[in-house]
């Protein structure tokens, strides 16, 4: 650092001998580089822009966005999500049971058809047979909810991607949204809903969905947090543009959410 | 390795006078990771707390033994989804910090100001006794005797750490191998939060320090400049 050569002679005899070696600093130079060395922190104060309620959400926003975009860019689609031994799953009464609604929202199964529309060449009311004709998939993957708990379940069900194709959906797209019986509605980015573990699921526990657990059809997404795993599904659009992500992506979720 | 130090002087006409010593000790972007890092630390903690208020467990969702009762006074984000949008942003902030200063440290050779190694060994056991059980105090050197070393480079540890169990939590799926390495995702998050109360821990005992150090200490992680050094 700047330091001022003193006059050597200057000063006592005794302390210019003891310390002849060492440089000297006038007294008010150290105050003025003192000051100048604290007000370069001052760009530390940027941050209290995060207190400031009329910036607070954008900000906020802007930083769950950067997440969500090198979450985005995480994702490997060739990178399945750990599967477990049929002794590490969770017993079927410990899987927890979570909604926002209702836990039945009365579907009458017999009636049930999904409504297909959007980006894709066959569109319609698709029967829960037409998707059962697709190769079963059964596994057993982490369910992690995003308050923190986590589960092991068994799931089985038919390739989302394999579904896509029956109905001629537009892979270059970038939303799957789905509507839920409930009101619930949901949606996937296109990588995530082709990826092979990504699952229209239909059994738990190798027996049919109970209603509770979305009877009957459900997503089964081990790459996506559990708010992502809807439930009671009714409606499924290919689409370019989400007039709204998810539920509670709308009230200040993580709209990617990628494990 | 202790910095340079100056004598400071108080100049009247002919006469110089001296009246104390100085050392720069830490430079502005060793400063600026300090304090831009711990607002970040501070957020992430209380974020982090909030977060852990949405399941307050360890253990099985059904049955749910909840381990403490964190109030929401003391964290920060108001509800769950608050809460991750202050940590998932303010990692990113808290990451940068941490990696800024790493890197500086590591290519300026600061580092050996601060790295406890097995050289820093001997000295331990004197600053103990002169801390705990009222030993005389041993000489300094440099700038941190080998207890500030060790506590020091064990909260940079403590810092990687709790990015990588952080990692695990948010991504146990593309970063399997981590989760894997700490226990699966249920580990994890307990190691997460482990690593969070042993900083706060290493925050309690540097607070203390700082206040029973007194002025000059505390200055010097302002304005770089420690009055009257003990070297």
């Amino acid at each position: 650092m700047d330091t001022d050569e003193v006059n050597p002679k200057s000063g006592s005899e005794k302390m210019a001998e003891h310390k002849a070696d060492r440089k000297q600093i006038r007294e008010r130079k150290l105050s003025a580089l003192s000051r100048r060395e604290l007000l370069k922190l001052t760009p530390v104060l940027a941050l209290g822009a995060f207190a400031v309620p009329r910036f607070q959400k954008s900000l906020l926003k802007k930083g769950l966005g950067i997440s969500d975009w090198v979450s985005a860019r995480m994702f490997r689609t060739g990178h399945l999500a750990p599967t477990f031994g049929d002794s590490d799953v969770t017993r079927f009464e410990k899987f927890p049971i979570n909604d926002y609604d209702v836990d039945d929202p009365g579907v009458i199964l017999e009636n049930w058809s999904l409504a297909v529309s959007g980006l894709v060449k066959k569109p319609g009311e698709y029967t829960l047979d037409q998707v059962q004709v697709l190769p079963l998939v059964r596994q057993n993957t982490r369910h992690v909810c995003v308050e923190g708990w986590d589960v092991i379940g068994r799931f089985g069900g038919a390739r989302l991607s394999d579904f896509l194709s029956v109905i001629g959906a537009d892979s270059t797209a970038r939303f799957v949204s789905v509507k839920c019986a409930d009101d619930y509605y949901e949606s996937l980015d296109m990588a995530t809903a082709l990826h092979p573990q990504t699952l229209l699921c239909y059994e738990m526990y190798d027996r049919p969905l109970t209603r509770e657990h979305g009877a009957p059809l459900r997503l089964n997404v081990p790459t996506k947090i559990g708010y992502k795993q809807a439930k009671y599904l009714t409606d499924l659009k290919v689409t370019n543009v989400l007039e709204k992500v998810g539920y509670w992506e709308d009230q200040g979720y993580s709209s990617f959410y990628g494990l | 390795m202790g910095s340079a130090v100056v004598e400071i002087v108080r100049v009247r006409g002919d006469e110089t006078e001296s009246i104390g010593r100085a050392a720069y000790e830490h430079p502005l972007i060793v400063r600026l990771c300090h304090w831009v890092n711990a607002i970040a630390l501070f957020v992430m903690v209380g974020s982090g707390l909030q977060i852990f208020r949405a399941f307050p467990s360890f253990g099985a969702k059904i049955p749910q033994h909840d381990l403490l009762h964190w109030p929401k006074a003391f964290a920060i984000g108001g509800w769950l989804g608050g809460a991750l949008q202050w940590h998932l942003t303010f990692m990113w902030i808290y990451m940068a910090t941490g990696l800024i200063y790493l890197g500086y440290q590591l290519f300026s050779g600061n580092y050996r100001q601060v790295m406890f190694t097995h050289r820093d060994i001997p000295g331990a056991w004197p600053v103990v006794k002169h801390y705990f059980f009222r030993g005389p105090k041993p000489e300094l050197g440099e700038a941190y005797n080998s207890l500030q070393k060790q506590a020091y480079t064990t909260v940079i540890i403590l810092g990687v750490l709790s990015v990588l169990t952080g990692l695990a939590i948010w991504k146990p799926v593309q970063f399997s191998w981590l989760a894997w390495l700490m226990g699966g995702f249920h580990w994890a998050r307990l190691w997460h939060f482990i690593v969070m109360w042993v900083m706060l821990g290493f925050v309690f005992g540097h607070l203390v320090m700082v206040i029973l150090h007194g002025w000059n200490n505390f200055a010097s992680m302002l304005t770089g400049w420690k009055k009257d050094p003990e070297y």
